[in-house]
Parts: C-alpha cells; structure tokens; sequence
C-alpha cells in the first residue's frame, strides 16, 4: 500500500535569517524547499548555522527574517508545543523522573490522548525500535544506543508530519553509531516521515540522506543528493567537505586550457569565471611510473609518494604535487602500486571526463 | 487560517518567546527580592542612615569607635581572637581534610560525619558542653593542672572563647578545603614524583599549591564567622574580654544606642568585605598559578 | 598513597576534638547535680521530664517548631521560585539578582540582628513570632536558593526543550519536568531552612519577649540568667536529632556505593 501524496510534511524555508542583537547574520537567508517525507541532512561545521535553523524550525529560536512553512502553512508564530515536531536531541534528553513507557507516553498524555490508545501506541512505538521488553525501565539503566531509540520511539509516537534530529548520533561510539544509523533509516522508510537530521559527519549524511544542504558560515552552500554532490561539489568549500578529492588551484585559460602551476590540462567544457579550482577525486585517479605510460588523452601531473597502505578492499596512495598541495588516490588491491615507496616519483593521471571545475569561495 | 504572512513571530505576539520567558522569570523572582528587601535591604539602610545621623549628623559615632579608649581595646581582641581562631582552625583542619581524601569509603563516611554532626548539631548544645567542661574544677582545668600548669581559671577568658570557637567553627574550615582537595586528581602526585620530586617535594608542589582555594576559602569564611561571633563569648567570655558583638548586643538591646551600635556593625561588615574580596582575589590566581605550574612540568 | 602514622594519628585526635565535647551534655543530662558539675555523682530523669512537661520549655519547643515551619514554608516558597526566574534572566540580570539573593550569607548574623531589630523596633514586631520567622526567612532563603539552583544547574537545557517539542505548553513542562526534577534541591532546601530556623540564637534573643521565646533563646537563658540543668536534656535531645539521621544517611550512602561498585 501506498500512501497517497501528501503535502502536509512539506517544509519550505524561505530567506531564513538570524541575527543575535547586533551581530553577524549567523543563519544567512537559508532557502530550502523539503518534499514531505524526504530525508534532508543539514550538514556542516561547528558554528555554520544548522543548528540554528533546525531551531529555527523546531521554534526554540526566534526568526530574524524570513519564513518557515509547515504543509503551506506560515508556523513562526507558532510556539514550539504547538509545531507537531517530534525531536531528538543530541543527549538524548530523557526525562530522567520517568520510566521508559512514561518518556514514550508523554506527548499522548500532553494530547489527551485516551488511556487505552496510549498503553497501545506506546507498546507499539517500544515495539518498533525493538525495546518492546524495556518500558519499565528508568532512563540511566539503558545503554547509550539504547536510550537514543527510546528518544526515537518518544518523538516519533505521536505520529508528527516532521521528524527533527539534532545530531542524534554524536554521542555514541562508532559501531552503535552505524546500527543507529540503520535503524533510523528503517524508521524513515517504515513512518513515511519527513527527516531533518542535522550532522557535521558527512558519512553520516551521505549514507541517510536522500538530499543534503550543506550549510559554510550561515549560508547554504548547495543542495543535491549525495552522489551529484559527490560528483559535481560546485563550490571548493563542499568538494573538501564531502569526500576526499585532489584540488588544484589554477586558472581556466582560453581554448579549452587548465593551467596549474606550469602544467597545461585539457579542459573539455568550461564556461563562467577563470578563478576555479579543478577537482579530481581520488577513485578517478591513476598512477603510472614515469609519464610514459600514461595513455595520450589523460591529463598528468608528477608527483611524490608520502604515503602508502593497503586497505583489503582498496590502496590508498598519499601524494605530493609540489608547492603545499597534496591528493589521494585509491587504486584497485591488484592496481600495480606494490612497487612505490615513500619518496618514489610517479605520475598521476585521469581522464578529463572525471574532472570538475569549483568556484572559490 | 489565511496561508502566506511575511511578517514575523515578535510584532504579531508582541513579546517574543525570549521575552516573555525573562518576564515570567522576573515575576517568579519578585517576592523574594521584596521579602529580602523589606527584612533585609531597607533595615540595613537604615542603620547605615542611623550610624551618620544618631544622636546628631557626622561621622561622630565611628570617630568615637576609634577614641573611646574602649572599643578600640574591644576591636584589636576581637581581630586578635578571630586571627587565633583562623589558625588553629587551619593548623587542625589542613591535615583531617588531606586524610579524608586519602581515605577509603568506610573511613571517608566517618570523617565525613565527624564533621557534618557538628556542623548541624545545635550551636547551644555545643557552646554549653563547653560551658561545662571549662567551668572551675572542670575537665579542662583538670587536664591543664595535669599538664603542670597549675589551677588556670577558664571560664569568663579570651582563652575559653578562643579554644571553643576553634572547635565550633573547624566544620567550616574543613568542608570548603575537603572538597577542593577532593577534586585534585592524585595522579598528578604520581606525575610529580615520576618527574624526579620526593613524596614530600611533590606534595608541597604540586598538592600544596592546588590545595590553597580551599584553604583561602576555609580560612575568610571562618575568620569572617569569627569576626561577628556572639554566642560563644557571651556564654564563655566576661563582660571584662567582651568582643565586638558582645559590645553590639548591649549597645543595641540594653542602650538601644542604634547609631553607635550600628557603627560598630558597619565596621564589622566592612572587614568582612575586604576579607572576602581578598580571599576572592587570593584564590583566583593562586588556583591558575598551581594549575600553570602542573601543566609546566609539576616540578620546577 | 598510603597515609602516614603520624597523620593518622593527627587525624584522629581532630576527629576527637570535633566530636567528644559536645558528647559531655549526654551524661549531664542524667546528672542529680543542680550545677553543672562534671563527671555527674547521682543519676536521674528529672531534667528530661522538665523538658516535655515545664511550660517554659515545651512552649519554647512549640514556639521553635512554629518559627521553623513558617520559616521553612516561605524560605522554600520563595527561594524556589527566585531561583528558577534566575534561569530565565540574562547574563547581567543573573549576577545582579544572584548577588542581591545570595548576600545575608555574608552579612554576620549580629549585624543582621542588630538591623532587624531596630527595624522591628519601629515596626512594632518585635516580640512576635511571626517576627522572628520572617527575619529567619531573609537568613535561609539564600541556603535555599543555593540548594535548589545546584540541582537546576545540573539539568540539560535540553529537557525543557524535549518537553516543548513533545506538545507540553510552557507551564506544563515547568511543572511535569522542571519542578520534579528540582525537587531533591527543593527538600534539601527545605531542611537546611528548618535547621537554620531551629538553631538560630542570635536574631531570636534580640526579638525575644516572654510570649516569643524560642528553644535556643530559652536554653540561653538557663545558662545566662538563671541556671537550669534542664539546658543539658535539651542539649542532649538536639544533638541526637541531629546526629542519627546524618549517619543513616551515611551508612546508607556508603553501603549504596559499596553496590554500586559491585553491580
């Protein structure tokens, strides 16, 4: 069954900003358009602004400018127990005075919702995160991963049209975090839910995420799914924040011409400002011993070894291309390699196809 | 509900979330600061007014506090007993708080509760058992005939007031360096000594030096008790070694003289001030110097 | 680190000195004696059955106990609520109310007597209990504040929020999470208001009158104005109250511990 598509989980933000008194815009007119039940990563760095939005959406902060839209509906006047929000906080945030089943009751209870439908929905909410046996439970006798479902189970019972995670993950080690991690993706399939997580860890968001807004100082930098991210970053700010990539710092010449540092690369397409940085990631690069073997219509550059290892699935080649900058490649486990030293001369090369062109900023 | 408003949340409610939440706060606030104000504040006031205008406008009241010939003899004792107090209290306590943090749980709990039942324990009860034991041909005067030193009148002396107050008061001096102590973390002793420092070298070092908040805030909280104590040497003192507070009581209850009285009481609460201020002043750094020093090696 | 010996033994004899005076009103408090002579020569009840029937003296327990209840209703009352609005202030407004609500702490208990008597004086409340109570209020209400705002400070900010985001209006979560949470701080308080009330001399003896006096005023007099051994089963009776509880708290405390590193 299928259910029938609804616009009441739809957020739009239109021209969000938020200033502290006089101070810097630390959330700069952030546009973004999110389908009702589609997952969307806010990601970023400490202090970029995704949290405040999420705030902003959860109704814990005051909008500066701009407007917040629930289903077409205008929510900033809107106090935070009236937004239909379920969230999930970075600590869990569990009442600590109330047992397991009394956390997941508790927004029913807030709603009035009748004795006999709470002892249900709450048995079957524990029943979805697998905690069926818990609910008697103080909070502080769980596991972290544990406790962090029962806050999934708590925020998700009252079948809100939105569901808001603020980092849910950060405080969990790094095998609980990837179960979770399946968990909450399972969530999301099973509710139909719309998902805002917020998350500086971009595995995080690449592997949740049906779309990503990247967030660099206040601003959203780009919006896309993971791969067309990955692909084409755009900006220099997201190509070194997803992913690992080969950048370099050139110029685009007439012609069809990339010149980096002496070195003049083929450039198929390129259009708009010459001032762009040229990316390569590092599964697009090849390496060859001497620029010999490299096929003709490859673009190359020489480079040193730093650093080699061998990682089963993958190799990683660390590399030096000379004046500060340095790049990555991962070559195949049977991709000749076994041969280079730290410190052996190579040439790196990739076919013009796989390279993309980012703006500066 | 009419759909698409650009206006924003704060000029449709009128007061923003924040705002309302710092008014409900102001308002949650408002009848303890009126009930302090009221039995506090206002009464304070008036006495500072009282101590400039009673009998006649001037400064004549603590002009007075300084050439009566009386007071002044009344003020050194009482800074004098205090002092003595603060020591002894710093000389005692230093070494039960440093055992209790080497203690195990057991031993911990009791020490611990050592020093909480006199802290709770009536301030009367204590102050009359040691009416009892300093009394003529009491326990104390027995020990004292014993160590030699013959038939020493007790009761009705600075000495009395000073050893009891000591006692009264040693609860306030070792739970603020208990739990300053508490929090060092005892590897940095190990730290020490593994940099080349003896037991005792790494002690005076590195525990010492981390140690002095606590003292700093033991030693002002209990000078400062000291200083306006009234209990004590009204039932161990002598109208002959008054102390300060003794000198208020009658000036204010017997003579209701509140501007002379309170005069004295300003004096008292001006050296509390600087007292603590100091003491505020002296641990700041201090507690950043230790910590600097650790993180310098531990020993140098 | 092991300790010394002669730290121990430091350690001991400061022990003693904390504790063992204060254990001679035990004894006394047996004592035929009508002095205050110590060790006691002849045995008897008499002073404990003075304390629960004399007038004098079970008034002045009744009129303590009152005191206390008062004091410890409004202290806890007020406190709690100043201590949640602090929370709600900004930066500034917290330091300058904190400061307000924290400064009979600093201000000797003589001077405080001193003001709140003269003031009663011009009042007319002198004399009354209800007097007396409110000045023990301005006396505990900081301990309180003190008590309730540790437990605050200790809360994630994010509890409130959780409750907000789960549909409960801004009382509700105030009074189903804030306030249940608060409330070992709030007790706390509490206790530390009574104790206060029921120990405190000094402002009590300036307020006094015969219709107004409390325990400790009464005990004072029996040593200062006439001499009244029924003081030591006064005495004896106080630090007993006080003393049982504390080291129940404390065996319990240790023995929770003890199962805590075992679980």
């Amino acid at each position: 069954m299928t259910t029938p598509p609804s616009d009441s989980g739809r957020i739009e933000l239109t021209d969000l900003c938020k200033r502290y008194g006089s101070g810097p815009l630390v959330v700069d007119n952030v546009t973004i358009d999110i389908a009702s039940g589609e997952f969307v990563t806010l990601l970023g760095p400490s202090g970029s602004g995704k949290t405040t939005t999420l705030n902003m959406i959860a109704g814990f902060t005051e909008v500066t400018s701009g407007r917040i839209r629930l289903g077409g509906r205008d929510i900033a006047p809107l106090p935070p127990h009236k937004r239909d929000f379920g969230m999930v906080f970075q600590n869990y945030a569990l009442f600590p005075h109330m047992t397991v089943a009394q956390n997941v009751a508790f927004p029913l209870r807030e709603r009035k919702v009748p004795k006999a439908e709470i002892a249900r929905l709450v048995a079957r909410t524990l029943e979805l995160v697998d905690l069926a046996d818990k609910g008697g439970r103080r909070p502080d006798e769980l596991s972290g991963g544990q406790q962090q479902r029962v806050a999934l189970a708590r925020a998700v019972v009252f079948s809100p049209s939105v569901l808001l995670l603020d980092e849910p993950l950060s405080a969990l080690d790094r095998k609980l975090r990837q179960s979770l991690q399946q968990e909450i993706k399972r969530l999301h399939a099973e509710l139909k839910l719309t998902f805002v997580f917020v998350t500086h860890d971009q595995d995080e968001a690449m592997s949740l995420s049906d779309r990503i807004a990247v967030f660099n100082e206040g601003r959203v930098e780009r919006v896309g799914t993971p791969a067309d991210l990955y692909r084409d970053p755009g900006t220099r700010f997201v190509a070194r924040f997803l992913g690992e990539s080969n950048l370099f710092a050139g110029q685009v010449r007439p012609g069809g011409v990339y010149e980096w540092g002496g070195h003049k690369w083929a450039l198929p397409a390129a259009d708009g400002s010459p001032e762009r940085d040229l990316v390569v990631r590092p599964e697009r690069l090849r390496v060859a011993a001497s620029s010999a073997d490299v096929p003709g219509e490859a673009n190359q550059v020489p480079a040193t070894v730093t650093g080699l290892s061998f990682q089963g699935t993958h190799q990683r080649i660390e590399l030096d291309y000379g004046d500060g900058v340095t790049g990555t490649a991962v070559l195949s486990p049977d991709a000749p390699g076994a041969d280079l030293r730290p410190g052996t001369g190579v040439t790196a090369y990739w076919d013009p196809a796989h390279q993309v062109l980012v703006t500066r900023n | 509900m009419p759909a698409v408003t650009t206006v924003s949340a704060p000029l449709r409610t009128g007061l923003s979330p924040a705002g309302r939440r710092r008014a409900a706060g102001l308002l949650l606030l408002l009848p303890a600061l009126v009930a302090l104000t009221l039995f506090f504040l206002l009464p304070m006031l008036s006495i500072l007014l009282d101590s400039v205008t009673d009998p006649e406008p001037g400064l004549a009241n603590y002009v007075s506090l300084f050439t009566d010939g009386y007071t002044l003899r009344v003020l050194g004792r009482t800074l004098l007993v205090a002092l003595l107090v603060t020591v002894a209290g710093l000389v005692l306590a230093y070494p039960y708080a440093y055992l209790m943090t080497l203690a195990g749980p057991a031993l911990r709990a009791v020490m611990v509760t050592v020093v909480l039942v006199p802290f709770w324990t009536s301030m009367l009860a204590r102050n009359f058992a040691w009416m009892v034991l300093m009394q003529d041909g009491g326990v104390v005067q027995g020990f004292f005939r014993l160590l030699g030193l013959g038939e020493v009148t007790l009761l009705g002396t600075t000495t009395a007031v000073t050893i009891s107050m000591t006692q009264v008061l040693l609860p306030f001096m070792v739970l603020p360096m208990f739990s300053v102590m508490q929090q060092i973390d005892r590897r940095l002793l190990l730290a020490g000594q593994s940099l080349g420092a003896s037991p005792f070298g790494s002690f005076r070092k590195v525990f010492f030096p981390l140690s002095l908040p606590g003292v700093a805030a033991g030693a002002s909280l209990v000078f400062v008790l000291a200083l306006g104590f009234y209990v004590t040497p009204a039932l161990l003192g002598s109208p002959q070694s008054a102390l300060i507070a003794q000198v208020i009581s009658v000036r204010t209850r017997d003579l209701l003289d509140f501007g002379g009285g309170g005069a004295m009481g300003v004096f008292v609460l001006v050296v509390t001030l600087a007292v603590l201020g100091a003491s505020r002043r002296l641990t700041g750094p201090g507690a950043a110097v230790g910590a600097a020093h650790v993180m310098a090696g531990g020993d140098r | 680190m092991r300790p010394r010996l002669w730290l121990k033994i430091v350690g001991m004899l400061v022990g003693l000195f904390l504790t063992v005076p204060t254990l001679v009103v035990l004894p006394m408090s047996f004592s035929s004696a009508r002095t205050f002579r110590f060790p006691p020569e002849g045995w008897t009840l008499e002073w404990y059955e003075r304390l629960f029937t004399s007038p004098e003296w079970t008034t002045a327990i009744l009129n303590s106990l009152q005191v206390g209840l008062v004091t410890t209703a409004l202290a806890t009352v007020l406190g709690t609520a100043a201590a949640i609005g602090v929370t709600r202030l900004g930066e500034r407004g917290r330091g300058f109310a904190v400061g307000f609500l924290l400064s009979p702490i600093i201000i000797p208990n003589i001077l405080i007597a001193l003001v709140i008597f003269s003031a009663f004086l011009r009042l007319g409340m002198t004399g009354s209990l209800f007097g007396i109570a409110l000045a023990h209020t301005a006396l505990a209400l900081p301990f309180v504040v003190i008590a309730v705002t540790a437990r605050l400070q200790g809360m994630d900010p994010a509890l409130q929020k959780a409750g907000g985001s789960l549909g409960a209006a801004p009382f509700a979560v105030f009074r189903k999470i804030t306030l249940p949470l608060a409330l070992p701080g709030v007790l706390s308080g509490a206790v530390l208001a009574f104790v206060i009330s029921f120990d405190e001399v000094v402002i009590s003896l300036f307020l006094q009158s015969p219709t107004a006096l409390t325990l400790p005023v009464q005990m004072f007099n029996s040593v200062t104005v006439q001499i009244d051994p029924t003081i030591s089963a006064a005495s004896s009776l106080m630090v007993l109250v006080v003393s049982v509880p504390i080291l129940l708290a404390q065996v319990i405390g240790a023995r929770r511990r003890n199962a805590g590193r075992q679980r």
